[in-house]
């Protein structure tokens, strides 16, 4: 066993970890407190505590902007991209993970390196394919959420067979040449060896995938129209107005990141776990 | 089935797998990014735009214009690829180093470790719209809470400053950045140092290493091959940041914190003129494209010349 550690790095710890709580936490406090604070206490002077508390900004939330239709849209966006981009990056990283072919290095180096084309490149190109796409064939997809949910999940894409890739590595080769000699099948071991022996990984890759749908602001703020906005546009609603409802805006930002922080937090092990396993290896 | 076809069937096997994802990355990220190159060559103002194929060429015209020095296009697009550097080296030094900490600190087991794990990855999980938004209304002026506590309650300034605009932006586009960025590295990190084996430890701790010394001869050289990607992904996430200025300062970003994403897109929707913003864009590509290649050489060389 390691000795216990001297008196300076527990203190050393102490006061770092005490001051990184602080600074996390300020914006959580602040936007937990101004929620429930009347109009004139987020107009005037900052104050730490409201001067009365009012949950009449959660009511007034939904009829400022059309909060519940960005809700949906956003909650279908993010929930069919994640399903997919799942799904895609399982077969890529399988096919990697397990056989050799030509091209293969070129095709892991060619996804990992979009990584790092700026967004802004393929932005508007990507807005005059959808478009002319619509034009040639009748399918909508610029202002669409079709449009929006493809674009979304090749974003997750790249890192999410990476990570499955070194996932998928170190499950034992062993598991798939037992189910070989009971007669299943590459499809049939992928399905019943690899993806059970998998699920941290996947569960990680899927968190990932709906957080980076949930969150992206560029792409929705060209290619949404006003029927298919999603919520980081729709948020911005409240602030464009020559009076800002603070109060509100601190509500609404609450009640979209109340579901997403939640299941993150209930989810991190399987990230940490998937991390562990795979891609940090 | 033939044994060759069953050959041939499973040589077919992880191409058909690869599919969806190759084609799916062909239409949204490699087919644009060739338009986006040919775009940058042509004369694509507003005129052009319902039918870019017929807008004239302008041969290497758009670049010229990025790139000159004595025109204000050229000298604002030096400017925010100056700031953009100052900015990414600084948030990623700041994301690393506060991440890595953390992370060491809570590498031993102590009573509320899980929940302060949490507490920190809370940045991370919240949507970077809610996020930032937050931290705007932190930076008012005249309602925010850093005046507040700076000029009524501290009593630091005199007169509460702008947050928002002129050069006070900067530290303030720093800040936020790093808040949400940080629980990435910090993540990265715990997860690597889950893959330390125990034994090195106790066999540094039976030769009377000290806790301090353990971290610098253990901890610090096992995280190297994470640090390598770590710091690399970081730097590419905050050099194409776009979120966070957007978020934080509308359209018109202040000038001392004008990130190149940023100024690239009002260079293109602001002003239409998307041949220049292509040209723009393909020039930040490549320099990252640069950037990357020749960090990927000196860290890969570093650490083949050590082992």
């Amino acid at each position: 066993m390691p000795s216990a550690p001297p008196r300076s790095y527990v203190w050393a710890r102490r006061v770092f970890l005490t001051l990184l709580t602080g600074f996390v936490l300020l914006p959580v406090y602040v936007m937990v407190s101004s929620s429930l604070k009347p109009l004139q206490d987020v107009s005037g002077k900052f104050r730490w505590l409201p001067s009365s508390v009012t949950i009449s900004p959660y009511i007034d939330i939904w009829d400022t902007v059309p909060l519940a239709r960005y809700f949906v849209n956003s909650l279908v966006v993010a929930g069919v991209a994640t399903v997919f981009s799942v799904a895609i990056a399982i077969f890529a990283a399988y096919a990697v993970s397990r056989y050799d072919f030509p091209g293969k290095r070129v095709f892991t180096v060619t996804v990992l390196s979009t990584q790092m084309f700026p967004g802004i490149l393929f932005l508007l190109p990507l807005f005059l394919i959808y478009v002319n796409i619509g034009n040639a064939t009748g399918i909508a997809l610029y202002g669409s959420r079709t449009g929006l949910i493809l674009t979304y999940l090749t974003f997750s894409l790249p890192f999410s067979i990476w990570m499955l890739i070194g996932y998928f590595a170190s499950i034992p080769r062993a598991l798939d040449e037992a189910a070989a000699v009971d007669g299943c099948g590459p499809v049939a071991t992928l399905f019943r060896i690899v993806i059970p022996a998998a699920i941290p990984g996947i569960v990680a890759v899927a968190v990932y995938a709906f957080m980076t749908a949930w969150g992206e602001v560029l792409f929705a703020s060209v290619m949404t129209s006003d029927a298919t906005r999603t919520l980081s546009v729709g948020l911005q609603g409240y602030a464009t107005q020559n009076n800002v409802y603070w109060n509100q805006v601190m509500a609404a930002s609450l009640v979209v990141s109340v579901p997403i922080v939640a299941g993150f937090l209930l989810l991190q092990r399987y990230l940490v776990a998937g991390l562990t396993a795979g891609a940090v290896k | 089935m033939s044994r060759a076809a069953v050959t041939r069937r499973r040589a077919s096997l992880p191409y058909l797998l690869l599919l969806p994802a190759v084609l799916l990355e062909l239409l949204v990220h490699l087919v644009p990014m060739l338009i986006g190159i040919v775009m940058s060559f042509k004369e694509l103002t507003q005129f052009y735009i319902r039918d870019w194929g017929a807008a004239p060429w302008r041969g290497l015209e758009n670049y010229r214009v990025s790139v000159d020095l004595d025109a204000p296009v050229g000298r604002d697009l030096l400017n925010s690829f100056f700031v953009t550097c100052a900015f990414s080296v600084l948030a990623v030094a700041l994301c690393w180093l506060i991440g890595t900490t953390a992370a060491i600190f809570m590498q031993d087991a102590f009573r509320g470790r899980g929940l302060l794990r949490a507490v920190f990855l809370t940045p991370y999980a919240l949507p970077v719209y809610a996020a930032v938004i937050t931290w705007a209304f932190m930076f008012q002026r005249d309602n925010g809470m850093v005046n507040h506590v700076l000029h009524d309650q501290l009593g630091l300034v005199d007169e509460p400053p702008f947050w928002l605009l002129g050069g006070n932006s900067f530290p303030a586009l720093v800040v936020v950045a790093v808040w949400k960025t940080w629980p990435f590295a910090f993540l990265m990190i715990m997860a690597a140092l889950q893959n330390i084996p125990g034994e090195l430890y106790e066999a540094a701790s039976i030769d009377g290493a000290g806790v301090w010394q353990r971290i610098r001869k253990i901890t610090m050289p096992s995280l190297r091959p994470i640090n390598q990607v770590l710091v690399l992904v970081l730097f590419l996430w905050t050099f194409n940041d776009f979120n966070t200025p957007y978020l934080l300062f509308g359209e018109a970003a202040p000038e001392r914190a004008n990130l190149i994403s940023v100024h690239i897109y009002q260079s293109s929707f602001v002003t239409w003129n998307f041949g220049a913003g292509s040209a723009m864009s393909v020039l930040l590509l490549l320099f990252l494209l640069v950037v990357t290649a020749v960090y990927l050489l000196a860290t890969s060389r570093g650490r083949k010349s050590r082992a």
